[in-house]
């Protein structure tokens, strides 16, 4: 029988995919949402204390999201044969401890990753639990250049 | 010096800076969900509507950039921001839904010159954004790092 701690791989690291960082990209997001001069101008961003071009830290941030789903996608449901109704997942309350430890400079390749925590009963929300997980993101050298603390609910009853 | 109208020297405790207002649309959401948070809660309203937010919604992460956008049109792009390391935390805590007019503000919590980087100083600012409802949709809380006045650009 499926626990929930299984389902939902507590303690592992699961590797999430890994995604280049282009220029038109990194751009592209800037100019939408942070037009900041490092990261929509190569020539801008050498006066500053980037030095070069380098995505958003939200973009960066958006695309830890973008390979959380497709690898629930990419795997297919996980086997559930616990009790009750298989798991669901729904929104996300918040994170917190958010570190853009390097900046992520054009054509960098980046490799996300997940590592569920824990999860408890939601008191506000029956059949509601709360999962929590520490969430990377590594640079192609291995140095980190994201982390941060994050939970979603899911339904479980 | 700086001809910008945002330096270091400028923020002090208890300050608060008003980033304006920015509407929503249906299409924008599912726009920036198609790429990054493509959860049928975020790209359909009869989905939405079945969800527990209730109807058609932003990603958490769309609303952290349109925060993000509002702080850029009225801080960062006229100021000497040089990034930010971090984020203290993040509450989303309603829905974004396809329509609303969000309207956000920053207050300053504390300031101090940068231990490591002469010329340099972190910011540390709350921010919170309020929906056409009067509803607190999102605070945060993070420094940012804005070179001081003196400093050539």
């Amino acid at each position: 029988m499926t626990t929930l701690d299984a389902y939902f791989r507590i303690g592992e690291t699961v590797t999430l995919g890994t995604h280049t960082f282009g220029a038109e990209e990194i751009k592209t997001y800037a100019r939408k949402f942070d037009p900041q001069p490092f990261h929509v101008d190569e020539e801008a961003a050498k006066g500053t204390l980037f030095g070069r071009l380098c995505a958003s830290g939200w973009h960066t941030a958006s695309t830890w999201m973008k390979y959380n789903l497709k690898q629930r996608d990419d795997e297919g449901e996980t086997p559930w044969d616990g009790p009750g109704p298989r798991p669901q997942f729904g929104p996300s309350p918040g994170f917190e401890k958010l570190h853009w430890l390097k900046p992520v400079y054009v054509d960098e390749t980046v490799t996300f990753t997940r590592r569920a925590t824990g999860h408890r009963a939601l008191a506000t929300r029956p059949g509601w639990r709360i999962l929590t997980m520490v969430c990377e993101a590594f640079d192609s050298t291995g140095d980190k250049v994201l982390e941060f603390e994050s939970a979603v609910l899911v339904k479980t009853g | 010096m700086t001809a910008k109208k945002w330096a270091f020297e400028d923020f002090f405790p208890g300050q608060t800076i008003d980033l304006g207002e920015t509407h929503v649309t249906a299409a924008e959401m599912i726009a920036f969900a198609s790429e990054f948070d493509f959860q049928p809660m975020h790209l359909d309203e009869e989905a939405g509507k079945a969800s527990i937010l209730g109807g058609l919604s932003a990603s958490g992460w769309h609303t952290c950039s349109m925060l993000m956008r509002m702080m850029c049109d009225s801080l960062l792009l006229d100021s000497t921001s040089q990034g930010a390391p971090g984020i203290d935390y993040l509450r989303w805590k309603k829905p974004v839904l396809a329509g609303d007019t969000l309207k956000a503000t920053g207050t300053v919590v504390a300031t101090r010159p940068s231990s490591s980087r002469p010329g340099l100083g972190l910011v540390t600012m709350r921010y919170a954004i309020v929906n056409q409802r009067g509803e607190t949709v999102l605070e945060m809380q993070n420094s940012g790092m804005f070179r001081a006045r003196g400093v050539a650009a």
